[in-house]
Order: C-alpha cells, then structure tokens, then sequence
C-alpha cells in the first residue's frame, strides 16, 4: 500500500472518477448536479491529498513519473482551477443538453491526464498524460453536440490535435532511436555526450512542436481561437486556465530536465515562440469583437510572457514561470466566469464585446470585477498580474537576455491597447441593451475571491507563494 | 519623530475614504471626499512641521519587507516632502472644483480621485524602486478613467492617447530599473542613489529613464499628449494633471537620473539643453496661436517644464533649486489657471476664447485673480513664478550662456501670450451678450482659488520657507554632481600668464 502512496491524488481521481461514470450512467438525468459537485469535491480532496508524500516522493513507477514538489505545485493549481471549470458550468448545461452529468467526469479524467503530464519523466509517460487530457478535451470541446459551433471546434480541436499528436510521437520516437531511452534522465545524459546530432535535435524540434501545440504557442496556435469561440463557455474556461498550466509545466521539465545539455538549441526556440506568441497575441486581439475570442489571444500572449521565464532558464526563471502561471490561471479564470454571466434577457449567451457597453453602469460590481482582471492581464500596476511580469523579465535580464525583455516588455503596451478597449466599452461607452441577472453565489464568491487575489491586496502574497514557487523550481535542479 | 507610520497613514486615509465613497450617494461622497483630503492636508502640514530640515535626509522612514528584495519602504527627504504639501494642498481644491460640474457617477469620480491622491503621495515617498514603479505606473488607470469617462467630447482618443504614450515610456524605465537591482543587488532607493553604475551602463540607463521621465515632464517632441488630454480632461483632471502628475517627471530626474547616474546625465547635458531651448520657445509661439484656453496652458506648461529641465541639466545649487521652485510654482499657478477657465467653462460651457471679453466689467473678483496667475506665470517679482526662473536662469546661465539666451526668450514670449490671453478675457468689450451676463465668483470659487492665491504670494514673496527644506537635499545632489557638473562659459578664464623668468625669483 504504501508504494502507491505518493499517487494517492491520482488514485482518488481515477478511482473516483470512474464511479461516478457509472453512477452518471445509470443515475436520473436531474441528478446531474450531484455527480458533478461530488466531481468538485473529488478534486478538492485529491488537492488536499497532494499535502505529504505526493510532494517529495521522488520517482514512483521505475521513473515514469516522479512526484516532487514541482508536479505537485503544478497540480495544486490545476485541480482546483478545474474544480472552478465544474462550478462554472452550474446552469450551463440544463437546459436541451443530454449527458449533462459526464462533465464533470470528463473534467476529472483531463485532470487525471494533466497530473501525469506535470510528473511525468519519461517521454511514454508524456504522452500517456497528454492524450488522456486531449482525448477528455476533445469531447468536451463538442459538448453541446446539436451546436454547429460546439461540434466543429471538437472536430477542428481534434482534427489538429491528432496530428500535433503525430508530431509529437514522431519527436519521441526519434529520440528514443537516437538515444535508446524514453526516460528524461538518458535523454539528457545523451545530450551530454558531446555535440548533438542531426536526428537529436530532429526530435527536440518535434517534441517541442507538440508541446507549443498543447500550449497554444505561436506559431501552433491556429486552433486556439476557434476552438475556444465554439466551445461552451464553461469549457473554455477550462481549456484557457488547467491544461495550459499542465502544458506550459511540462514543457518546463522537459526542457530543464530532459533537454538540459542542448539548453542553447532549445531556448531560441523557446525565445521565438515567447516573442512571436507575445506579439501575434497582442496584435491579432485589436480586431476581435467576440470576447472569448479575444480572451483566446490574450491567453495566447499571457503564454508567452510565461515562456520568456522559461527561456531564462535556471532556477530563477523556473520559478518566475510557476509564479506567473499560478497568477494567470486566477485571471484568466476569473474572466471567464464573468464571461459566463454575459446573458441577454432571454437568459441566453452573448458574447460580443459590444453587449459589455457602459456596462459600469448597469452592473458595476460586475464590471468593476472586469476591470481589475482586465488591467491585471495586461499587466500594468498596481494590479497583482505586474508582479508575474516583473518575475520573468526580471529572470531574463538577469540571465543576460535584456534585449528579450526589453522586446517583450515592448509588446505589454501593444497588448495594453486591446484590454483597455474592454474597460473602454465597459466605462466609456454609453449603456447597452442590459443582461439577464444570474443567481449565481457560489460563482459570485469565486468571482469576488479572483478578484481579490489579482488586485493590489495581492502583493500580501508574494512572500509564501514566492517561496513555495522558489522550492518547486529547485526540486528540477 | 512619534512612532506612528505616518507616511502610510497619509496614503491609507485617502484610499480608504475612496472606497467608503464607491457606497454612498452623491452627495456624501462629496463629502467623504473633501474631509479625506482635508485631514490628508491636516496631516501632511504636521509632517513638514515635524521635519527637521538639519536633520537626517530620509526621514519618517518605514521598512517592512515584502518578499525578496521588494519592501514596503517609506520615507521622505525635502524634496518629497515639498511636493508631497503640493498634491495634499491641491487636492481639496480640486474636490471642490468637482463640487457642482461633476453631476455623472459622483461616487465614483470620487473614489477614483482619492486613489489617484493615495498613489501619487506613494510615488513621493516610496524609497523602494519597485514600489516607486507600482505607485508611479498605477497613477495611470486612475487618470485615464477621470480623462476617458467625465472629459470632452473627444476623450476617448485623448485617453488612449494619454495611457499608450505613457505606458510605453515607463516600461523602458522598468527594464533599465531590473538592470540596475541586477547589478546594484538592492531596490533601495537611498542606496541606489549613492552606487557608482559604469559609465557605459549609466549611458543607456539615464536615456530608458529618460524615456519615461521625458514623456511624463512633458519634454519637446514626445509632449503631444498632453494638449490633448488637458483639453478633454474635466476642469479637476487637469488640474491634477498640471500640478502634480507633471511633477512626476522632474521628481524622478531629481530622485533618479542625476544622482544615479551622474556621468550619464553629463553626457546628454547638450541633448538635453537643446530639447529644453525648442521646447521654451517652440511651444510658447504654439501657445500664442491657440484659441483654446485650456489647449494654450497646457502648451504654458511645456514651456515651463522646460525651465525645469535647463535648471536640474544646469547641475548646480541655483538651477537645481530653480528647478524646484519652478515646479511647485508651475503646480499652483498652472493649477489655478485651470480653475478660471473652468470657472468661466461651467457658465459658457465653452473654452473658446473668441466668446469672452471685457469680463472685468462684470467679474471684477474673477479679473482680479485671473491677472494675479496670469503675472504669475508670466514670472513677475512678487509671485512664485519669479522665484523660480530666476534662478533656474541663473544656474543656467552659469552652465550655459546659450541656454540662458533661449530661456529668456521664452519669458518674453510667456509674457507675450499669457498677457494677450488676459487681455482677449478680460479687457474690451464683451464678444457675446452671454459673456456679458456671467455672474462674478460664488464663495464656493473664491474659496478655491484664495487659497492658491495666497500660496503663490507667499511663494514669492518669502521662498526661504519653500528653499529651507530642500537646501540640504540639494546640497547632497550637487555634491554628487560635482566632478561631472559643466564648467560653463560665463566664467571669466585669465589668459595664460606669462612671467618673466627673473621674476620668480
């Protein structure tokens, strides 16, 4: 029993999970709210289970997956923001839609997925992890099946996610062939062996490709806003806040750990994808008129800001990722269940940014929650989304990449354009066709707590949560 | 000094009687508002009263460590404490402006006021780089909301405008401020004010702070901003945009680019004289063509931050001093020259000034004060605006004749425009039967603008008590400064002596 004591959150999710698709299966269709706040609850005990062994076990499964405090910093934030993505779909999908119960299951099974990914050390383990995310993801992403919109971003998430997937294995295979291992370890000592080869550094590039692809990095992002337009709203917010963290991490260990030795073939592409990231991100923004499509690019460049850490390398710049990532599942989640209340009086979605006119107006509590997400996105003091920032450029300038700060320091005000246009309509502009209210408490609660953690109370924060981000980064080095 | 955090108390009242204010009516968050300023003015005037000017140069100091080098670090030195007195004696002012113009969302108008005062006290007492940087950056979102939701008809570009220009200026600075914690291994403030950058490096760090100093002064060429914002900002927003958030730029080359890079501010003396002479005098014939009032002090403005900049580049006790003077002075004068047009606004609700004249027959009150901020910034003997350009001309002249030569020719073109400004107003006949019409000042006006009044008398009458507090500090710069400081052409250099040998005998 006590082997499998460092997996025990992963146990309680697969175990857990799986009940209750039987119970979803076989329980009345009115009981679908049960299933799903035991699905919330399944993930607040697997976070609270991450306390004690799951944090500093080391390797588990001959090396498969190792559970430190990295894969366990990373699932602390991913397993409640997946919880959040449950609660968020509360009212959401009552209404016409059959299987509303399997959400929060499938919700579960990608968190069980994105939990391998940030443990895994071994390139099977990898993959295993990012399928099992991908696969819940592709389902969920179609969600209201009878949608036009909701099918054809399953299909397009799949389509393209399939042959990310083929990138990736076909980068895995090369370098299991070159290097005769899968485990992160033997690749990296492969890599130290002298200059790389050709077919080494073949499938770094691929295997980096599939991972930007998870991430939604520049240039592999073309699904993003698509899939991100035509998924439920509830869904979206999952797909913009846990799997990006669970991408963004791995991509981290396998640089950091596996890739180590080839640090300079990796970081420029690291530093291309951050900046082409950060600047198509803000760039592409100006032109949306549908927030979640907006909230797609700005996702698309808040990664970007994440990976300028990454391309620092070193503990330092390990840390500035977790810390920014930590930061950015809270905006981005926080925004998209404000998005969630965007309802016009038939109860029925908006979401084009126009309906958020003069929105202070009319419900300014709601656009007041708005602003400081907004504001704190596009990372501008006094709101807490400045201090993630600082921490990468901090970590590039002191890595000695101060032209990569400066350039991406340079696309923040670019980026600054598009979510001051939110707050333009939401102050600005003069009052639009009003929303339906949406009795929402719990929600609202979350909402509310979002909103403190990312406004200037924040910087409270800073001592534990750096500390804790500065231990996790240490336990890859 | 009393134990209590003083520093913190000052910034917290403001911030909290913002949010109390987001919950009440109208009319009690006037209230809340005005009490909130007042007790700040109450308590930042017990503060300059317990500063010892002989005494250490950081006082109040307050450090609580936050995470890493970033601390919650207060403390103010003379130069602080001066334009800390100038935001708080502004602010119930403009409160009080708002009183009866602001009718839309009062709450909140409020609430973004006192925000706006709390993070501007933090940028002048905060003594970690970091904080300077959150509170310097933060007075942002509040300005562009008093711009962008209660300004003009074109206020939204004017806000963008406002946001963007200065948004990018600040975040070179923040790169070249990561530079520095990097090499200097500190955000102290203080401490960064004593280390000792390389010559190369302090190059490139004085133009990224630079960038963000000049955009905020406002400096020729990157001043188009302000035109715009001042013209759409309602009558309060600019005169906090005038009187303290223009501050901002030569504070930060005071606090920052002279004593922290030295060397590097000597090099770019030449540029940044230049920029100064076309801003004196460029601007000032661009103000003298305007038919906008509120359009023709904004370009005042730009002609008098430039006195500010040939005093600090000037780099000796005169100019520096100059330089400070000029800047409170700008701070009232321009401040209170917002508040007549916008006491003539709100009754015309117009800002052309083709619609007034002759208003001296019918507001002999509002003439009277008008002409006393008009002499003002035209730099008359007697009022605060000579205190300081004297002696900014002075150090100037003493680092450059040249400079001198310019800068005077902007007083002459100041006179030139304020005085035809003030004529076109007040004298003659009225243009329009509805300027004719207009009532003279309400007590609510006369309490606005006495009290400034008075300041810039007093200003200009006895600067000792406006010098006294700053001298050390001031010493302590030109101390810095003194193997970088330009020798000048206005000294006389003896020819070489040539002595008979025998005479050395």
């Amino acid at each position: 029993m006590g082997r499998f004591a460092p997996l025990l959150p992963e146990l309680i999710l697969s175990i857990g999970g799986t009940i209750m698709m039987i119970v979803a299966a076989f329980a009345p269709r009115r009981a679908s709210g049960v299933v799903n706040w035991l699905c919330v609850l399944l993930l607040l005990v697997a976070t609270v289970a991450l306390i004690g062994p799951p944090s500093h076990a080391g390797p588990v499964f001959g090396g498969l997956v190792t559970e430190d405090l990295f894969a366990s910093f990373g699932r602390a934030i991913m397993y409640p923001a997946a919880a959040v993505a449950i609660i968020a779909a509360h009212g959401w999908f009552e209404r016409g839609t059959e299987h509303a119960s399997e959400y929060g299951v499938l919700i579960v099974f990608a968190a069980v997925g994105m939990g391998v990914m940030v443990s895994a050390t071994s390139l099977v383990a990898l993959y295993v992890g990012l399928e099992l995310n991908s696969l819940a993801g592709y389902v969920l992403a179609s969600y209201r099946r009878t949608d036009e919109r909701s099918a054809e971003a399953g299909l397009k998430y799949f389509v393209l996610g399939a042959l990310a997937s083929g990138i990736l294995l076909y980068g895995i295979s090369l370098l299991y062939g070159f290097t005769g291992t899968t485990s992160f370890t033997g690749v990296a000592a492969a890599f130290g062996r002298g200059a790389p080869s050709l077919g080494l550094l073949f499938g770094l590039v691929f295997l980096l490709a599939g991972l930007a692809f998870k991430a939604s990095v520049v240039p592999f992002h073309m699904w993003t806003p698509d899939v991100y337009e035509g998924a439920p709203t509830p869904v979206t917010t999952f797909f913009a806040s846990a799997p990006k963290v669970a991408a963004v991490l791995l991509a981290t260990r396998v640089c950091i750990v596996a890739l180590a030795p080839a640090t300079d073939a990796w970081r420029q592409i690291v530093i291309f994808a951050a900046l082409a990231s950060i600047f198509l991100g803000a760039v592409a923004a100006y032109g949306q008129t549908n927030i979640k499509r907006l909230l797609a690019y700005s996702s698309i460049n808040n990664v970007g800001f994440a990976l300028v850490g990454l391309a620092a390398a070193g503990p330092r710049g390990t840390s500035a990722v977790l810390f920014y990532m930590a930061i950015y599942v809270v905006m981005t989640v926080g925004a998209f269940l404000c998005v969630l209340w965007m309802r016009d009086a038939d109860g029925q979605p908006v979401e084009s940014i126009a309906s958020l006119s003069g929105l202070s107006q009319r419900q300014p509590g709601f656009a007041f929650g708005m602003f400081i997400f907004m504001f704190s996105l596009a990372g501008i003091p006094p709101m807490f989304g400045f201090w993630p920032k600082l921490l990468v450029f901090t970590a590039a300038v002191q890595a000695g990449y101060v032209a990569l700060a400066v350039a991406a320091i340079l696309g923040t005000v670019i980026g600054a354009y598009y979510y001051l246009k939110i707050v333009k309509v939401m102050y600005l502009d003069e009052p639009a066709a009003p929303y339906a209210r949406v009795r929402a408490p719990v929600q609202g609660l979350l909402v509310l707590l979002a909103a403190l953690i990312v406004s200037p109370l924040g910087y409270l924060l800073i001592g534990p949560l750096s500390s804790l981000t500065d231990r996790a980064a240490g336990s890859l080095f | 000094m009393t134990g209590l955090p003083l520093l913190t108390i000052l910034i917290a009242i403001p911030l909290f009687a913002g949010a109390i204010a987001l919950f009440l009516n109208a009319s009690g968050a006037r209230w809340v508002a005005l009490i909130a300023t007042l007790i700040d003015l109450a308590l930042s005037a017990y503060i300059w009263v317990l500063y010892n000017p002989d005494g250490a140069q950081w006082q109040f100091t307050e450090f609580h460590p936050i995470a890493g080098n970033f601390s919650w670090a207060l403390g103010i030195d003379g130069i602080a404490l001066v334009l800390l007195n100038l935001t708080t004696f502004l602010m119930p002012i403009c409160i009080g402006a708002s009183w009866r113009s602001i009718k839309d969302r009062v709450p909140e108008y409020m609430a973004v006021f006192l925000l706006m005062e709390a993070l501007m006290l933090g940028v002048f007492a905060a003594q970690d780089l970091f904080l300077f940087y959150v509170f310097f950056e933060g007075g942002l979102i509040p300005m562009y909301l008093i711009i962008g939701v209660w300004g003009g008809v074109e206020r939204i570009k004017a806000s963008y405008k406002f946001f963007l220009y200065t948004l990018l200026g600040s975040v070179l600075m923040l790169i070249a401020m990561l530079y520095m914690v990097a090499t200097a291994h500190t955000t102290s403030i203080p401490v960064l004010m004593g280390y000792n950058f390389s010559t190369e490096a302090q190059t490139w760090l004085f133009l990224a702070f630079l960038a963000s100093f000049a955009v905020k002064l406002p400096m020729w060429p990157v001043h188009t901003w302000l035109p715009d914002a001042h013209v759409q900002a309602p009558t309060a927003g600019s005169v906090i945009l005038a009187g303290i958030l223009l501050k901002l730029g030569g504070y930060g080359f005071i606090r920052f680019s002279l004593p922290m890079f030295p060397q590097g501010s000597a090099e770019f003396i030449p540029l940044m004289f230049v920029l100064s002479a076309i801003a004196v005098v460029y601007t000032s014939l661009v103000a003298l063509v305007q038919r906008d009032m509120k359009k023709l002090i904004a370009y005042s403005s730009v002609a008098h931050m430039a006195f500010v900049t040939f005093g600090l580049f000037a780099m000796n006790r005169q100019g520096i001093e100059g330089a400070m003077i000029v800047m409170l002075s700008h701070g009232l004068v321009s401040g209170a020259l917002f508040l007549v047009v916008g006491v003539i606004y709100d009754r015309l609700h117009t800002r052309e000034i083709a619609v007034y004249g002759g208003l001296s027959n019918n507001m002999p009150g509002y003439a009277l004060l008008f002409m006393l901020f008009t002499m003002a910034s035209v730099g008359l003997p007697g009022t605060s605006g000579f205190v300081g350009e004297f002696l900014s001309l002075i150090g100037t002249y003493h680092a450059s004749s040249w400079g001198a030569i310019f800068a005077t020719t902007g007083i002459i073109l100041g006179a030139a425009y304020m005085l035809w400004l003030y004529w076109r107003i007040a004298f003659g006949a009225a243009r329009t039967p509805e300027a004719a019409a207009m009532l003279d000042l309400s007590p609510r006006e006369w309490w606005l603008l006495a009290p400034i009044a008075l300041a810039v008398l007093w200003m200009g009458v006895y600067p000792e008590s406006f010098i006294r507090p700053i001298r050390n500090d001031v010493g302590r710069i030109v101390a810095r400064l003194d193997t970088v400081a330009p020798a000048g052409d206005s000294r006389l250099t003896l020819p070489p002596m040539h002595m008979p040998i025998g005479a050395t005998h």
